[in-house]
């Protein structure tokens, strides 16, 4: 622990922590890099850098412009935004398995847009829309079932699972009732995944998190007493229930909008948080870092299944499952070989 | 003057109404410990002291004003509770869990000031776990980190400390090991100490007030140990026929049980290898 102070400011940060930032910010830097001149078309880092300036010539201002670069922000940004649902989701039910799964909210959220697609025959915007009501009303429906003298963590994740079991065979049963056609774009958005996402897209992301993430971080201190018991948190003048109450907005707003734009794009959410708590050695919900490792973790996964399968446009969660999972896996296994309590 | 009391609590979790009628006044700079039988309500009086539970009828009041018009961050800063189970976050240290105390003096550009450090220090200093800050608190024994909530407890400085049961899963020696901090904070620290202890012996020894509750009749005795604690009480409140000599330590009541009065039936008592 560091204190840097100033007067009558004060600040606190970990060093690990900070070093652990830099460091993922750094390999993310490298990522993007490596994303915009790779591929199909490749370019040097002198000709992205002059399209952005506008010197570029047609063809490339297209491929870093269009395709590249708004692709490459809405991963970082999507994945940013599930991280931090994750990490708040998990904290708040003081459960390492949490996202936003478990509290019905990626099935609710499956629900609105499959219906809008069999149903409807809706555009994308319409998905969009149609997802994150559903998704919101799930989580609100789950969260009224699970009041009662205040909501308990154990009683929040049991009912979000029978919740998400009920939407699921809704869900099935809509794919059932749908045309060919209609159950292969269900299929589609329900992988999730960052194709043909341009600048609407990250606009939308950019929105969101410009306002969701300083609330996040801002309520992340009382998050981590909370994560103490609701007494001793109450003790220390946390209000509690309008505290949680407020973090589970966030959190879902974060994810009704993530998957808004891309779909539910799984495992980013359940390992980012805790890559980035193992990694900065942290005992609170280290907010920050989960963040920047769900952006890191979504472009590496992005990266890798438009280089190494560039025939077949696989879906990016199948990366991101693959590469999280594999270092979530390893580092879980080293940690338990040494022994520590956690 | 007392700056905590309750008037006229009706205490109820939902339906279930647990208690009535309670006044309760907690005498500035007491050692208070609430006893009483199970069920009798000792410590949902607590809760509602602390703000945990609002009270279906009545106030609790501090400083002559409703607690429930407190912010809570400010009634952090003048009321300290230690609750009977808390978490410690997985790895979290014990400084940095003593340092947690001093949120309700923090704000997000002042997160660690001069005094910040200085009330951690002291903190750790009265209840002996210096020599622990780095230490993980999953690895503790059971005794040390009832000492570390302790500490995180008053690292709030708050003159007013209310503790539910926090001698709960300790052995005894322990639990006199924290009674007697208890009382050094009381003594030395000038604190208004507020407990919920289950062993009325100890009750007595420590308490300075006493607040005697049995169930479905609130609160029945309240004052000085050795002025309330008789035999007929004992028996009246806990059902147990029972001697009050003094403490041959302290001279303070002892709750000593009789021995049971067997009714022979059909002529000689059982033996041991004949009861099942």
């Amino acid at each position: 622990m560091k204190t840097i102070r100033t007067g009558p400011l004060s600040l606190r940060v970990s060093e690990r922590a900070v070093l652990t930032c830099l460091a993922v910010a750094a390999l993310t830097a490298v990522t993007a890099v490596t994303t915009m001149v790779t591929g199909d078309f490749p370019l040097t880092v002198g000709e992205v850098l002059s399209t952005f300036v506008g010197q570029g010539d047609g063809a490339s201002e297209f491929v870093v412009l269009t395709l590249r670069l708004p692709r490459l922000l809405t991963g970082l940004l999507v994945g940013a935004a599930l991280a931090l649902s994750g990490a708040i989701l998990q904290s708040l039910s003081r459960n390492p398995l949490a996202s936003p799964d478990i509290i019905g909210f990626t099935q609710g959220s499956a629900t609105g847009a499959i219906a809008v697609i069999v149903l409807f025959q809706g555009g994308m915007t319409a998905v969009a829309t149609g997802s994150a009501v559903t998704g919101l009303l799930t989580s609100a429906a789950v969260y009224l079932l699970a009041l009662k003298r205040g909501v308990q963590s154990s009683r929040l994740v049991l009912i979000g699972i029978g919740v998400s079991a009920m939407m699921l065979s809704v869900n099935s049963y809509l794919i059932t009732r749908a045309t060919l056609e209609g159950a292969l774009a269900a299929q589609a958005w329900l992988v999730g995944g960052l194709n043909n996402r341009g600048w609407d897209h990250v606009r939308v992301i950019a929105a969101a998190l410009a306002v969701l993430l300083p609330c996040a971080l801002w309520l992340g201190r009382r998050l981590a007493l909370l994560e103490m018991g609701d007494t001793a948190a109450t003790g220390l003048g946390v209000d509690v229930e309008r505290t949680r109450l407020a973090l589970l907005a966030v959190a879902v707003g974060l994810a009704a909008v993530a998957t808004a734009v891309a779909g539910p794009i799984t495992f980013v959410a359940l390992a980012a948080p805790q890559l980035a708590r193992r990694l900065t050695g942290a005992s609170g919900p280290g907010l920050a870092a989960a963040a920047l490792v769900g952006g890191l973790l979504l472009v590496v996964g992005d990266l890798a299944v438009q280089r190494l399968f560039p025939t077949t446009p696989l879906p990016v969660g199948i990366a991101t499952g693959a590469i999280g999972g594999l270092y979530l896996v390893w580092l879980l296994a080293t940690e338990w070989r040494k022994g520590s309590t956690r | 003057m007392t700056r905590l009391r309750g008037e006229d609590l009706t205490l109820a979790y939902d339906e279930r109404v647990v208690a009535t009628g309670l006044d309760v006044a907690v005498p500035d700079g007491s050692f208070t410990v609430i006893v009483g039988p199970n069920a009798c309500g000792k410590s949902t009086l607590l809760k509602a002291l602390a703000r945990m539970l609002k009270p279906r009828a009545g106030a609790v009041l501090l400083d002559g004003k409703a607690i429930s018009s407190y912010r809570s961050k400010d009634v952090a800063r003048l009321l300290g509770l230690l609750p009977q189970t808390s978490i410690a976050p997985g790895g979290i240290t014990t400084g940095e869990l003593v340092a947690r105390g001093r949120y309700p003096h923090q704000r997000v550009l002042r997160q660690w000031s001069v005094q910040d450090e200085a009330a951690v220090d002291r903190a750790m200093e009265l209840t002996g776990v210096r020599e622990l800050a780095d230490r993980p608190v999953d690895e503790l024994s059971g005794g040390q980190r009832q000492r570390v909530w302790l500490a995180m407890v008053l690292a709030q400085q708050t003159s007013i400390l209310l503790l539910d049961e926090p001698t709960t899963f300790l052995d005894i020696a322990h639990q006199v090991e924290v009674l007697d901090l208890c009382a050094d904070l009381h003594e030395d620290g000038g604190h208004t100490l507020v407990a919920v202890l289950h062993d009325l012996n100890q009750a007595c020894r420590y308490a300075t007030h006493l607040i005697v509750m049995k169930p479905g009749r609130g609160i029945v005795a309240q004052g000085d140990p050795a002025d309330i604690v008789t035999a007929e009480l004992v028996r009246d409140v806990f059902g147990l026929p029972c001697r009050v000599i003094d403490d041959p330590e302290t001279g303070t009541p002892l709750v000593v049980p009789l021995r049971r009065q067997r009714v022979a039936v059909g002529g000689t008592a059982p033996q041991l290898s004949q009861v099942d």
